[in-house]
């Protein structure tokens, strides 16, 4: 049934305080979720206050300062430091986006950091996104073509049918999306989740793909697709500015298209 | 073979956890119905806020009358079928949200069975003002 709270061994305490060097004059406060497995206590928020005047301007920047200079226990995933790869997504300031691409002058106040919402916690801020991944792959995001390609060439697309993909193609699959979705929080075993659908549509838009009514089968299920309820948080929340949203409409329309 | 000490209840891959039972092959109309009820109920609900206040007032004989006119006995009938069907499939996503597990299943039925019976009630209702028109003439 409904969870109206917390379980008690995810209920968040108060953690330590990393003062910030004395004569900082630019000082912000991180407050960062910290958790870990190694012992059975519940999860805490560390607060580390920070000198901007010494770091990078990304939020990003303030978290390899943290576990650089003051407190080397701190785990997060990133990797590109330039938003291509999406390692550092993370709930930054209540809203999921990618702390190598948040500036930490748009945040207002003290800096709260937490791992992508609803999801089982590796560490810190790292979250086990194995099940998104293997939704992905459930999806075959993949060409499927049954025709031969051309001996000699790639297969070619149009200038119209390329254009198709754009908006899509860009995605990095960080999962801000999949896990800023309500619906995805309570039926995130059945429902697909907006990135996974966006890389459903990616194919099913592709004029080279041959197995559109495949994917399109799969796609038949009250919950798989039809657990979107147009909440848009996904789209709100996408760091790369992408509109799974509307990809989620698409394949609506192209279901109503083949059965209406 | 049960075991109470603690271990890991599922070792199923997640892949074959993502894929599940498979596609279920409907959901499109349901989606699709809950559209064309709810766009149906635009126009259903105006007229009938509108008659209810041409009727404002009017004692029982007035309102048998207006009941026993056949395009009046419709547009009710319409109005409360579409109603109830409309609330059956917005209450079923409700339900699918929030109940999991085995109380799923159960919340559903009851979810129709009540919807259907009230709509059956509106329904009788419509006929019991329209009979009670018919007798009078």
């Amino acid at each position: 049934m409904v969870e109206l709270r917390l379980p008690r061994n995810s209920e968040i305490g108060k953690g330590k305080t990393y003062p910030a060097p004395a004569g900082a004059k630019n000082v912000r406060t991180f407050r960062v979720y910290r958790w870990t497995p190694d012992d059975d206590r519940n999860p805490v928020v560390d607060s580390y206050e920070v000198d901007l005047d010494t770091i990078g301007p990304m939020v990003l920047d303030a978290i390899i300062h943290i576990k650089n200079d003051m407190d080397p226990t701190l785990t997060f995933r990133r990797s590109c430091r330039e938003g291509i790869c999406g390692s550092c997504a993370m709930n930054i300031d209540g809203e999921n986006t990618l702390a190598c691409l948040k500036p930490i002058k748009d945040i207002k106040g003290d800096v709260r950091i937490y791992p992508l919402p609803h999801m089982p916690i590796v560490k810190d801020l790292v979250s086990n996104l194995d099940g998104a991944y293997a939704q992905l792959r459930a999806i075959n995001p993949w060409l499927q073509s049954d025709s031969a390609p051309p001996p000699d060439a790639e297969r070619k697309q149009s200038i119209e049918e390329r254009a198709k993909l754009d908006g899509m193609w860009e995605c990095i699959l960080c999962f801000c999306c999949t896990t800023s979705c309500p619906s995805y929080w309570w039926n995130g075993d059945k429902y697909l989740g907006p990135a996974v659908l966006l890389a459903a549509y990616r194919w099913i838009a592709d004029s080279r793909d041959e197995h559109t009514g495949d994917r399109l089968d799969g796609l038949e299920d009250t919950f798989k697709l039809y657990a979107c309820r147009t909440i848009m948080n996904c789209t709100q929340t996408c760091p790369k500015g992408l509109n799974p949203a509307k990809a989620i409409g698409r394949i609506k329309e192209l279901q109503i298209e083949r059965k209406v | 073979m049960t075991d109470s000490a603690p271990h890991i209840e599922v070792m199923r891959s997640q892949l074959s956890r993502a894929r599940g039972l498979g596609a279920g092959g409907s959901g499109t109309g349901h989606w699709w119905a809950e559209r064309v009820t709810a766009a149906s109920l635009l126009p259903l609900s105006t007229w009938f806020i509108i008659q209810m206040f041409r009727l404002g007032g009017a004692d029982h004989a007035e309102v048998v009358k207006w009941g026993g006119k056949p395009v009046n006995a419709t547009m009710l009938t319409a109005l409360i079928i579409t109603t109830f069907y409309h609330a059956q499939l917005g209450l079923q996503v409700i339900v699918d949200d929030y109940v999991h597990g085995k109380a799923h299943l159960p919340t559903r039925i009851l979810v129709k069975l009540v919807t259907s019976l009230l709509g059956l009630l509106g329904v009788f209702a419509v006929i019991k003002l329209v009979a009670a028109g018919s007798r009078r003439s």
